[in-house]
């Protein structure tokens, strides 16, 4: 297989694999876990929960009062990569054009030049988090091999996206072939891994505020 | 597998719901649970973050309820639940969380922390991996009516000299009036000052009351050790009681837990809601200040701050009344930085303070450094609180540390300073 076969491969067979995968591993974990259901509360609420459930998904974005100064790695590079992360994923010019070749909707990017220079903040931001993780004893005690495997499964695209816009290291078709199988690994181990938290994290917030709301306790 | 083991997996499996699911799900494994949580930040020891005390939660989920985790557990890749991890990890269940709820605060997923924490329990004391000091509680509320294994004639004692002092009668087991009023027991034989305040306060609002002398107790050990099925029979005697006597309402007191217990739990153990409604006795104080019924003749002098108790504040949701009640008092109310929802426990809550191994009282005295330090820090000698438990516990810490800290009660410096 030469570096063309290669990108053809994972462009095709391997996008295909890797999508199957991904959609119907989300789609299975998110019936997994919700189809689990809850038994509702039946003590009289406070007042009406109302939209408790929604005001927590939003505003869990905003930290506590002093948690920052707590902790503000956490916070902070936590914010960075994640922000870093949706903008590249969603705005970089290429990446819309993939979306529309699968999706058939597009929405206009930003320039590419900040798009490098926000991958480059966004490494920054991970290899700081991931120093972190070593070094803080709560962290390194809660870590187990999947943490540093997600890591790795999140960090590898930036890395080889960025070194094959930059062709540096390998031939570009070599580094966008890499880039593309390794997007496609972090698809097919996102369902089944801590990176499911992409998903969880609402219904999370939300019954967070709605068993909190119910007693009258914004959370 | 032992015969409790079984059914404390069993009893697990029952409790794992789609909150949960998505809980363990969402952890990221950022730690930010450990900078909530008093005992971690006390003693420094990571094993106090409080998401790893659900790690015996987390690993029967993954066991039963997920295809990779059954995977893993019909090959043998899965780590065990047995009774050697349960009892290890009974120390971080109990001793180490008041289930203050101060993590479900922080955590930036959204998981509800402590209410993982309350269901792990029930597995918990299924398999009987359990203090002694809750186990004994609970069997004496059981057994005998309450957790200190108080009887109705030490509170009818309590009744006698409270109508003596307050001069106005006590009514017990009396039909079709407003208020059945509960105590706990903590507060019967170290406050009993609070009803004499209590009856003070309804002969001016004109408010009917009684108690029952079968059902005098709002403290619920079986909700603490995590055992619904003993919680059921101790909160249905309430229940049968205040629908016995068609009350309107019953008055939980001030402590905390009796409040979490007959007011939120309540009717999701017995599985109905109640024929009457349940108010905090700050809730009816409040209440009381709007309507103007609640006159204050002068006003405590010393500056002070409040301790809001979990299990009424954070966790209860009585927000709003505590700081205008303290302020209708008080001249020199001064609010601290980490108040109302965000208060640091006292370090004594959910059945904590029953437990008195050597080990769990010098955890306990470790962790209220954290109180110490924001009564240090505000640079005032009185502290008021509203919870019988807190008041033992940080009681406690202030002779523990020496301090020169007075602690009041506020339905008490209420009564104490009410127009005659």
């Amino acid at each position: 297989m030469n570096e063309m076969q290669f990108l053809t491969w994972v462009r095709g067979t391997g996008m295909d694999i890797a999508l199957s995968i991904f959609v119907l591993g989300v789609l299975w974990r998110l019936f997994e876990i919700y189809s689990l259901g809850r038994k509702l509360d039946i003590a009289p609420g406070r007042h009406r929960d109302g939209a408790s459930g929604w005001h927590t998904i939003f505003r869990r974005s905003v930290p506590p009062p002093g948690m920052v100064k707590r902790s503000p790695v956490t916070y902070i590079g936590g914010y960075v990569f994640h922000i870093g992360l949706a903008l590249i994923v969603f705005l970089f010019v290429p990446h819309i054009i993939f979306i529309n070749s699968v999706l058939g909707i597009s929405w206009p990017g930003l320039p590419s030049q900040f798009i490098d220079m926000v991958t480059v903040i966004t490494m920054a931001a991970m290899i700081v988090v991931l120093a972190h993780r070593i070094n803080n004893p709560v962290k390194r005690y809660l870590s187990t091999f999947q943490d540093w495997f997600t890591w790795t499964l999140t960090f590898l695209p930036l890395l080889t996206g960025w070194l094959a816009v930059k062709h540096l290291l390998l031939p570009y078709t070599t580094m966008l072939a890499l880039h593309i199988l390794t997007v496609e690994l972090l698809l097919i181990f996102l369902p089944f891994t801590k990176l499911f938290h992409a998903f969880t994290v609402f219904g999370s917030r939300w019954y967070l505020g709605k068993i909190n709301g119910h007693k009258g306790v914004p959370v | 597998m032992s015969a409790t083991l079984e059914k404390g997996i069993r009893v697990l499996k029952e409790v794992i719901d789609a909150p949960i699911a998505s809980y363990l799900n969402s952890c990221v494994h950022c730690g930010l649970c450990a900078e909530a949580c008093l005992f971690y930040l006390e003693t420094g020891d990571p094993k106090y973050t409080p998401i790893h005390k659900l790690e015996p939660l987390r690993r029967v989920y993954e066991q039963e309820y997920t295809l990779l985790g059954r995977f893993a557990k019909m090959v043998g890749l899965a780590k065990p639940v047995n009774d050697d991890l349960l009892e290890e990890w009974k120390e971080l269940v109990y001793d180490s969380c008041t289930m203050c709820g101060r993590c479900s605060m922080v955590c930036p997923v959204g998981n509800d922390i402590v209410y993982m924490v309350r269901k792990l329990r029930e597995g918990m004391a299924a398999s009987g991996h359990t203090p002694e000091g809750i186990r004994g509680a609970t069997k004496r509320t059981v057994e005998i009516g309450g957790p200190m294994g108080l009887k109705w004639p030490a509170v009818a004692n309590v009744i006698k000299k409270a109508e003596a002092a307050s001069g106005l009668p006590i009514p017990v087991d009396q039909p079709d009036v407003d208020f059945l009023v509960l105590l706990s027991s903590m507060e019967i034989v170290n406050y009993p000052e609070y009803l004499e305040a209590l009856a003070k306060i309804f002969n001016k609002a004109g408010v009917t009351f009684t108690l029952a002398s079968d059902a005098f107790e709002a403290t619920n050990a079986g909700i603490q050790i995590g055992a619904s099925d003993v919680a059921r029979v101790i909160v249905s005697r309430i229940v049968d009681s205040a629908e016995r006597l068609r009350v309107k309402k019953v008055l939980s007191p001030e402590c905390g837990h009796a409040y979490m217990a007959i007011r939120w739990e309540g009717p999701n153990l017995i599985g109905r809601p109640y024929k009457f409604e349940v108010v905090h006795v700050l809730e009816l104080l409040d209440d009381l200040r709007k309507k103007g019924v609640l006159k204050i003749k002068d006003k405590f002098k010393d500056p002070l701050i409040l301790h809001d108790p979990c299990q009424i504040v954070r966790r209860g949701g009585v927000l709003e009344a505590p700081e205008p009640l303290i302020q209708a008092v008080a001249e020199n109310y001064i609010p601290i930085v980490d108040k109302q929802k965000m208060n640091w426990c006292c370090g004594g809550g959910g059945g904590a303070s029953a437990i008195h191994t050597e080990e769990a009282e010098a955890l306990r005295a470790k962790a209220f450094r954290i109180k110490k330090r924001q009564i240090e820090e505000s640079g005032v000698n009185t502290m008021v609180t509203f919870c019988a438990n807190c008041r033992i516990v940080i009681e406690e810490g202030i002779d523990h540390y020496g301090m020169n800290t007075q602690l009041l009660g506020l339905t008490e410096l209420l009564a104490e300073h009410l127009e005659d």
